[in-house]
């Protein structure tokens, strides 16, 4: 859809001048790339042990390596989803370009399935380099490695940020501030990772309940190489669900008192 | 082209729009006149479907703003108050923006863009960042981008707000030099701006139409009085009395003339035209007349007459 793609066109254009948007990647990047090292010396130095102590080489080094990554990399996203969205709409509303893309023939969910296009992207973006060192390490191992574990791991880590990224845009989309729209969608964030600790491994109705709709719990199975239809579906509901509310959202713009 | 019925918008207790009704024919350029708060930019913001009215019915091109929004939007061009520009594109990449999601085909935009920048002389800032423009020229790619792909309508909502003397006479040539194949509502507070480009004016107050006709008819149905002004040489005093016993004469007043004469302003009642009387009489005292004109009443007069009192003296609207 053509109008889609120059929202989605401009929103990447405003990605790469944007100073937050750089600050975060690269935040990401060092992060991400400072805990593999780690990750990687830990394993190695545990594995060696083990060795010398006689127990075998029962350690699957590259597997808890990767286990221990993408838990970290589901962290950072959590802590920097809300900053690439918070200016998403806060911005467009605040300098009344809202009021242009309003009048002009373009529905408010091409709106909103552009600008979320292009938050994924950069997501991507800010991702693919890891993937780089990863598959590096997947190449090096031996035997060989099973190529499930990483593709979950990024498919689980794709979709959940995804969602937040989600989350993030609706939220952006209810304010002109930016600060605020970063804050709330912080909080929101927050609010669902202690959620998800407090009701691990519960059993009771409320519990179950809870981890279901906990953003972080659907994670864990795709860090293990598994792939539960539940998550899967919980995955795509989350975003369909909160880009419909963004579309009531902007339209509600209209309804608002001068 | 633009038919707006009874159109209502209320918030609340506050009507920011009330009952408005008014036509605009094809290729003119309607004037909408009043003081700020007067419903303005809440009437524009129905007409191109950015907030849906209370009541009562708008259609453009015979398509309804509110049940036909879509289809409206594709044939306006619409500039609000602040220009609605993205201050970290660059002027060329922002209009070919605003072209894409106006529906223009790729094939179609370059010309389109050039016309643009050349009709508002933005075509040596084609390249440089929004940010790093001047008011006055941020204002002219709003400009731009209401008229960049074409459309049969153009809102443009107080359009030479923040430009110099210089930039405002072009704007007002610009627009004028639109009418015909576009028709045009502009809104705006600068009366002189009403009487130079706009063929029919709009004047609104407190939400409401007070008036609606064309500048000079305005001018002539409100002439509830006439000002006659002359300049003679005369002694004060019997000026003043003289002029004061001619019948029809409301209000005298006299006064001294840097070259030595003097000057006399009558009020007269309305009809009654008492110029030949004033020159007559001046003459028959032997007193050297050197100015004799009437004084009609300005649009600014008008205006303010109609906004501040407005029931006693509301002109019957005439269309």
């Amino acid at each position: 859809m053509r109008s889609v793609y120059a929202i989605y066109r401009k929103e990447m254009g405003h990605y790469f001048v944007s100073p937050v948007a750089y600050v975060v990647v690269a935040v990401f990047l060092i992060v991400a790339g400072f805990f593999f090292r780690l990750y990687m010396g830990l394993a190695n130095d545990q594995a060696m042990e083990m060795a010398m102590q006689g127990m075998g080489s029962g350690m699957d080094v590259p597997a808890e390596v990767l286990r221990a990554f993408f838990g970290l990399i589901s962290t950072l996203i959590l802590f920097l989803a809300p900053m690439l969205t918070m200016g998403v709409y806060a911005e467009e509303r605040r300098r009344g370009t809202m009021e242009l893309l309003m009048t002009s023939p373009i529905t408010e969910f091409q709106i909103v399935l552009g600008k979320f296009l292009a938050t994924l992207t950069l997501f991507v973006i800010m991702l693919f380099p890891t993937a780089l060192y990863v598959a590096y390490m997947c190449f090096h191992t031996d035997p060989k490695m099973q190529w499930a574990l990483v593709l979950t791991g990024y498919l689980g880590a794709l979709l959940l940020g995804a969602s937040l990224l989600a989350i993030g845009s609706f939220i952006s989309s209810l304010t002109e501030s930016q600060l605020i729209a970063v804050v709330l969608s912080f909080g929101a964030i927050l609010i669902l990772w202690v959620l998800d600790f407090v009701v691990r491994g519960s059993d009771s109705v409320a519990g179950t309940v809870l981890q279901y709709i906990s953003v972080i719990h659907h994670y864990d199975d795709f860090t293990r190489g598994v792939i539960d239809t539940s998550s899967l579906i919980y995955y795509v509901s989350v975003p369909i669900l909160f880009l419909f509310l963004t579309v009531r959202s902007i339209d509600s713009i209209r309804w608002r008192r001068a | 082209m633009i038919e707006v019925e009874d159109l209502t918008k209320a918030y609340g207790p506050v009507t920011a729009v009330d009952h408005v009704s008014f036509t605009v024919n094809p290729g003119e350029i309607l004037g909408f006149l009043g003081p700020n708060g007067a419903g303005k930019t809440t009437t524009m913001r129905i007409l191109t479907g950015y907030i849906p009215a209370t009541s009562g019915t708008a259609r453009i091109s015979g398509f309804d703003v509110f049940d036909d929004s879509l289809e409206v939007r594709r044939h306006i061009g619409y500039l609000p108050e602040a220009p609605p520009v993205y201050l970290d594109m660059t002027v060329e990449s922002y209009l070919d923006f605003v072209l894409r999601i106006k529906n223009i085909p790729a094939d179609k935009r370059r010309a389109r863009l050039d016309e643009a920048l050349q009709k508002t002389s933005l075509g040596d800032k084609r390249h440089q960042l929004i940010k790093q423009l001047s008011r006055g020229y941020k204002q002219r790619v709003g400009l731009a981008q209401a008229l960049v792909h074409d459309p049969d309508v153009i809102i443009l909502d107080e359009p030479t707000v923040g430009l110099d003397p210089k930039q405002i006479i072009e704007v007002r040539n610009l627009i004028k030099g639109l009418a015909g194949d576009h028709t045009i509502i502009l809104s705006t507070h600068i009366l002189p701006e009403v009487s130079m480009t706009c063929d029919r004016v709009v004047i609104i107050n407190k939400g409401k139409i007070v008036a609606v006709d064309t500048p000079q008819n305005l001018t002539t149905q409100l002439k509830g009085s006439q000002k006659i002004h002359v300049d003679v040489a005369a002694p004060e005093k019997p000026l003043s009395e003289m002029l004061s016993k001619i019948p029809g004469a409301n209000r005298v007043e006299v006064s001294a003339h840097p070259g030595g004469h003097l000057t006399a302003t009558i009020e007269a009642a309305a009809g009654q035209d008492i110029r030949s009387q004033i020159a007559a009489q001046i003459v028959q005292n032997g007193w050297p007349l050197y100015e004799l004109r009437g004084i009609s009443l300005s649009l600014e007069d008008i205006f303010l007459q109609l906004t501040t009192d407005d029931a006693a003296h509301a002109a019957q609207p005439s269309n």
